[in-house]
């Protein structure tokens, strides 16, 4: 015998009260577990995602739109943007780097990117197997990408126009697997990515070789200054703080392209997000509360009908501190079991989105995650379960053993 | 084994009552007797340190209640008296087992588990360790109740009415159990009662004055 087995025997004595309880709790840290590990997975997924670009420089459009679909490859494009016109922002003296992006074509529902291989050296992405590409087509792919297509290297497909699963193909140019990115955590993996001419090509345009004339800056073996050829966006770097304030303000007055910073876009986009996260934190800590309520009104009821067993036991010798201590530790016991029960139902939860929703493996969310505010969920139950036990253990501490059993 | 003298006790806003003097010997079991509202639970309870504050001295085993600070009654309570009421007042939560064990639990004397076998077989309730208390009869409820007064060995079990409730020929079954047990157990029994068929049957009757 000792006060925990006492205590849970007390817990066991009333199961539907106790289940109720245990259920309220859980819901409540459940959605907070949840809030928690999406909204931290997001943020560490967004911030390594935008890491080394400064500004994104497309087409007039949505800022939004044009960062969620450069960056994050989830929108569509605003429009394309003249190479000529672009060469002319990545030789401006406050852009350190400049990486084009040529993108609108998927092969079965994976963006396919045409880039430089300075894109992949962002994430500072390295290859499982192969090698990168080299000549117009050769392709090397995400670890995502690999592993749901079942993709080989020396495999070799038909880009689709469009971003999804059923654009026409183009039937004329064969994509070749040449590299396999090793699983990084980011949209690399994700995404087929080849050089810019390969798009073109795709769309039967003509590359052709520099020849004697200057070879772009953006575009390695073009020649600079076509104006016949377009690019979806570029990724910018600044090469000082200087760049932040001048550099977008001349790309959006001097240009017909507009710039965007990831930074503040995911900032807003955070703060949208964020709006609806606060209504469900809302929502979770009025649940927490109510439970907390509760387990205040079960346990106070409880030491009407327990009076002659806590007199009882005082009358075995139980000091007033040992009761208080019993009854506390009961409320703990309780509040333990929901934030548990809550912490493994958000686990859960998100492991089994993770393992049903595509969306979600893609974006690389896991339940298997564990983060220091869980911590504090369970930390901060545990002093939820004491303040509402202290009225309840203070009456059990007050026990007038006497009176309790002369009356009867 | 007890010893009262000059002692009386007065309820916030009550008379006083004053108990005769009276000697228990140690193994002389001994009863209270008085009408209702004489002060029998109240002297019980004053015996057992279950109520505090009386004028007087109240002596259990050449010990001075009086002298004892709040935890050190409650030490000497857990681990010199054995109680039991006219209800049993079992943790119904709890098994038989578990109610036995939680005495030398909340007297923090080592729990031994061949205690409880032995008593359970003396009293007929082999069966019974792991029942539930609500799936006892009332006789075996009461036994067990006996068995948890007696586990620690105490000195002394003071019962309150445990008789009141029961016809003659339970009265006189209930009262032989509690006396065999505390004689085996080298315990004394002392019963508060206003039951007077118990008079003759317990060596020591004291006889407490009605106050009006
Ligand atoms: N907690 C209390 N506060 C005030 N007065 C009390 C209290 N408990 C008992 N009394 C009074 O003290 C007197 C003695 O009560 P006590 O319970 O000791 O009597 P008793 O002899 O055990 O009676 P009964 O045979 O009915 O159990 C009674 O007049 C009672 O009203
Ligand atoms: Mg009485």
């Amino acid at each position: 015998m000792n006060l925990i087995i006492l205590a849970w025997s007390y817990l066991k004595s009333r199961p539907l009260t106790t289940v109720l309880n245990v259920v309220l709790l859980a819901l409540g840290t459940g959605v907070i577990t949840l809030l928690i590990l999406f909204g931290n997975q997001l943020e560490e997924k967004i911030t390594a995602n935008a890491k080394g670009v400064d500004l994104v420089v497309g087409a007039k459009g949505s800022p939004m739109q044009l960062i969620l679909c450069s960056v994050f490859h989830i929108d569509f494009p605003t429009g394309n943007i003249n190479l000529k016109e672009a060469e002319r922002i990545a030789r401006h003296p406050l852009v350190k780097k400049a990486i084009p992006m040529a993108l609108g074509d998927s092969y079965r529902g994976f963006r396919i990117v045409g880039t430089r291989r300075d894109y992949a050296e962002l994430y500072a992405a390295e290859l499982a197997e192969g090698k990168w590409w080299e000549q117009h087509l050769e392709v090397a792919i995400g670890a995502t990408v690999a592993r749901q297509l079942g993709l080989k290297l020396g495999d070799e497909f038909v880009s689709a126009h469009g971003l999804a699963e059923d654009g026409h193909d183009h039937e004329a140019h064969h994509y070749k697997v040449v590299g396999i990115v090793k699983p990084g955590g980011t949209v690399l993996d994700n995404l087929i990515l080849t050089n810019v001419q390969s798009i073109w090509l795709a769309h039967d345009l003509e590359v052709g070789p520099a020849g004697n004339a200057a070879p772009s800056n953006l575009v390695p073996g073009h020649l600079a200054g076509d104006s016949s050829r377009e690019v979806t966006s570029l990724l910018v770097q600044y090469r000082n703080p200087l760049a932040v304030i001048q550099l977008p303000r001349f790309i959006n007055q001097q240009s017909s392209m507009q710039a965007a910073a990831p930074a503040y876009e995911t900032a807003r986009l955070f703060s949208i997000l964020g709006v609806g996260a606060d209504v469900l934190r809302g929502f979770a800590l009025v649940l927490i509360l109510v439970s907390g309520l509760s387990i205040f009104l079960v346990l106070y009821n409880s030491m009407k009908e327990r009076r002659y067993d806590l007199a009882i036991m005082r009358s075995m010798g139980a000091g007033r501190g040992k009761l208080f201590t019993a009854v506390v530790l009961e409320g703990t016991f309780l509040t333990a079991l929901g934030t548990v029960s809550g912490l493994a139902l958000g686990h859960a939860v998100v492991w089994i989105f993770a393992a049903t929703v595509p969306q979600a493996a893609a974006s690389g969310i896991q339940g298997g995650v564990w983060y220091v505010a869980e911590t504090w969920v369970l930390g901060g139950s545990l002093v939820l379960g004491v303040i509402c036990s202290l009225v309840p253990a203070l009456q059990a501490y007050k026990t007038d053993i006497h009176t309790v059993l002369a009356g009867n | 084994m007890i010893r009262v003298k000059d002692t009386s006790y007065q309820y916030a806003g009550g008379t006083r009552m004053v108990f005769p003097d009276f000697h228990i010997p140690k193994g002389k079991h001994g009863v209270l007797l008085g009408e209702s509202g004489s002060g029998k639970t109240t002297l019980l309870h004053l015996i057992g340190g279950l109520l505090r504050g009386h004028e007087g001295r109240i002596e259990v085993n050449g010990v001075d209640l009086a002298s004892l600070t709040e935890h050190g009654l409650d030490q000497y309570r857990g681990r010199h008296f054995g109680f039991i009421f006219q209800k049993n007042h079992l943790i119904a939560s709890l098994t038989v087992e578990q109610n036995l064990l939680a005495a030398p639990f909340f007297a923090e004397l080592p729990q031994q588990e061949e205690q409880v076998d032995a008593l359970l077989a003396e009293l007929g309730l082999e069966g019974k360790r792991h029942a539930r208390v609500q799936e006892l009869s009332h006789g075996q409820a009461q036994r067990v109740a006996i068995a948890r007064a007696l586990i620690n060995k105490s000195a002394l079990i003071l019962a309150d009415e445990p008789t009141s409730a029961l016809d003659d020929r339970n009265c006189d079954k209930v009262i032989r159990l509690l006396m065999e047990a505390t004689t085996s157990h080298g315990a004394t029994l002392v019963v508060a009662t206003h039951d007077q068929r118990l008079k003759s049957v317990l060596p020591v009757a004291v006889q407490l004055e009605a106050h009006t």
